[in-house]
């Protein structure tokens, strides 16, 4: 739709006059602006190690990875995480779960991952299908050696030990039992997110995601 | 030999208070701009960071000095000491205080009855630049080099309208040693100030000496933006900081200038005059000259902060069509007043009036300029 001439505003340049040519009333302003501010200081500083930071509920920091109600770890090693994962940091060792463990088909028996490689975009926890990998808020993470910033399986179950009970790292699904994705029986069948109707362009489409109609067959197939 | 012992005293105390006094001046600098962007500033070593300098002078004299491998190895270490010790050669002329009356171990200057005073600062700071060219050029980077080029430019432009600004004041006392200049301005008192018959020269020496001392606004040689450090790229350690003081200490000789050519030095009404005779009188005078020094750096600071950097060709264009005419006419009119005879009062309305002209002007080019420019026509349709 083009632009309504109403809802266009023609912007002129300011007058330059007298005043301006001489810069010294724009010189008087900004020194006004400058001499305000040390007059009533009101620093925004934060005195860092001595007052932490109030961070926002969806800060990304360290992993974690969830605990089930029997205290097992939650993830079955469907290595969504290792794939959605940019920064490739994530290594898992899936293995057969331990019989006694019957909701499951795998589990990690290793799960390492790399601090200093992982961008904290939190992608890993949008893949998991169970939960089971959460960024918590903890950000001051330091060690003396890289290998230190390997995060094993049992540290990260640490990780969960330390920030579950904390108000701003809530476990954010209901904790024990694992996510839908793993209750296959309930699972919907598979379908398209919302329903296409015939008029519709999209309907005339080659595949999902483009819009028109299928273009004309250019290699005569 | 007293003489020596003098002189030598005289450097040593000299040279201390001013690198000294730079030091706690970055730290004020630092605190000020801290509070105009709504921070605290330094505040970590010593109650409310005062220690701070010290600290910085530690590292910087503990850190590593490397050079890089692709520069003029002799040139690349001269350059910085060109800098630092050409600003505080032109120290040696300025008198810190009330000239006649220092104790016997010192005087308030280093070189007394220098007649040259003024143009022996100018020459000697002018020279200042060769350790910017210097440094630049040695550094075999083009940054470095281009932030040369630019330094070269601005300090050559600017020493004009810096150097016809005072000689109005040159005139109008008949000499050109600062301790004379100084010392009518006190006798005459308040009234006599230079700044009164002077106030558009004492705008374009401030002005063009914080383009000489490469203050923002006219910053230019080390805009980070285009030009990464501008010359001092490849320096770091104590070589950066020799530019970095050199720098400073030009602020320091600059605002004593300002002071002592315009403002009458150490003479304030009542507690600092030529008949003021009370114990430690000296001191105060000191006081009052360098409270009139601090001020002007403090307003140094101030604009520094307040107004953005100016583009290159403004830059020029101030110096070369706005600057030095207005310095070329403030001469002419003194030299008129002087000749005929005509009461100084004059010189005010003449600088007032010189001002309203170049803001007309001023205005008249840019609204010829605003004609000029290629514009878009506004659609006819869009006109409702």
């Amino acid at each position: 739709m083009p632009i309504a001439h109403k809802d266009v505003t023609w912007v002129e340049e300011p007058e330059f006059g007298f005043w301006e040519a001489t810069f010294l009333p724009a010189i008087a302003a900004g020194l006004r602006t400058t001499i305000d501010h040390i007059t009533l200081n009101r620093p925004v500083t934060q005195q860092y190690p001595e007052v932490k930071p109030e961070l926002p509920l969806h800060y990304r920091g360290v992993h974690r990875l969830n605990r089930d109600e029997q205290g097992r770890v939650k993830c079955v090693a469907c290595m969504l995480c290792a794939t959605a994962c940019p920064a490739n940091c994530i290594a898992i060792e899936a293995a057969p779960a331990p019989p006694e463990w019957p909701d499951r088909d795998k589990f990690p028996a290793t799960f390492v991952l790399d601090e200093l490689r992982c961008i904290y975009c939190g992608m890993c926890e949008e893949a998991c299908p169970v939960d089971a990998i959460e960024l918590t808020h903890i950000y001051d993470l330091t060690a003396t050696s890289r290998e230190e910033m390997l995060f094993d399986r049992e540290k990260l179950l640490e990780v969960y030990d330390e920030t579950k009970n904390d108000p701003k790292d809530p476990v954010r699904t209901g904790r024990g039992r694992l996510g839908p994705a793993s209750e296959f029986g309930t699972l919907p069948a598979v379908g398209p997110a919302t329903a296409v109707e015939d008029k519709d362009r999209s309907a005339d489409a080659s595949s999902p995601g483009v819009i028109g109609k299928a273009p004309p067959d250019r290699y005569g197939v | 030999m007293s003489e020596l012992i003098q002189t030598l005293v005289t450097i040593g105390i000299t040279m201390g208070a001013i690198l000294g006094g730079c030091m706690y001046l970055i730290l004020v600098e630092r605190k000020i701009s801290a509070r105009m962007q709504d921070r605290i500033g330094p505040n970590r070593v010593g109650p409310w960071g005062l220690l701070q300098p010290v600290a910085d002078a530690v590292k910087i004299f503990l850190k590593e000095d490397p050079s890089p491998a692709h520069v003029d190895k002799f040139l690349y270490r001269v350059a910085p000491m060109i800098s630092v010790f050409t600003t505080l050669l032109a120290f040696a002329v300025v008198p810190f205080g009330p000239v006649g009356q220092a104790p016997s171990f010192m005087r308030f200057i280093i070189a007394p009855h220098i007649d040259v005073g003024i143009v022996f600062i100018f020459a000697i700071t002018s020279l200042a630049v060769y350790g910017v060219i210097l440094g630049g050029w040695a550094s075999n980077n083009k940054y470095s080099m281009l932030g040369s080029l630019r330094a070269s430019a601005q300090v050559v432009s600017y020493e004009i309208p810096l150097g016809m600004s005072v000689l109005g004041v040159a005139l109008l006392a008949g000499t050109l040693n600062l301790e004379q200049i100084l010392a009518q301005q006190a006798e005459g008192g308040i009234w006599k100030w230079n700044f009164w018959y002077q106030p558009l020269a004492c705008l374009i020496f401030f002005t063009s000496a914080m383009a000489e001392s490469n203050r923002l606004p006219f910053d230019l040689p080390e805009c980070e933006q285009e030009l990464v450090g501008g010359y001092h790229t490849e320096y770091g350690g104590l070589r950066f900081v020799m530019f970095f003081l050199g720098e400073y200490v030009h602020v320091v000789t600059v605002s004593f200038l300002i002071s002592i050519l315009f403002f009458g030095g150490w003479y304030f009404p009542w507690i600092a005059t030529v008949d003021s005779a009370y114990p430690g009188e000296w001191l105060v005078k000191i006081g009052v000259l360098l409270s009139k020094v601090g001020a002007v750096i403090i307003f140094m600071m101030l604009i520094r902060w307040t107004i953005p950097r100016f583009r290159f060709d403004q830059l020029m264009g101030l110096a070369w069509k706005v600057l030095i005419p207005l310095s070329m006419a403030n001469v002419v009119i003194v030299m008129t007043v002087l000749q005929f005879g005509w009461n100084r009062w004059w010189l005010l309305a003449a600088s007032i009036g010189l001002f309203l002209m170049a803001g007309v002007m001023g205005v008249n080019a840019k609204r010829a300029e605003i004609r000029r420019r290629p514009r878009a026509s506004r659609p006819a349709a869009w006109t409702t």
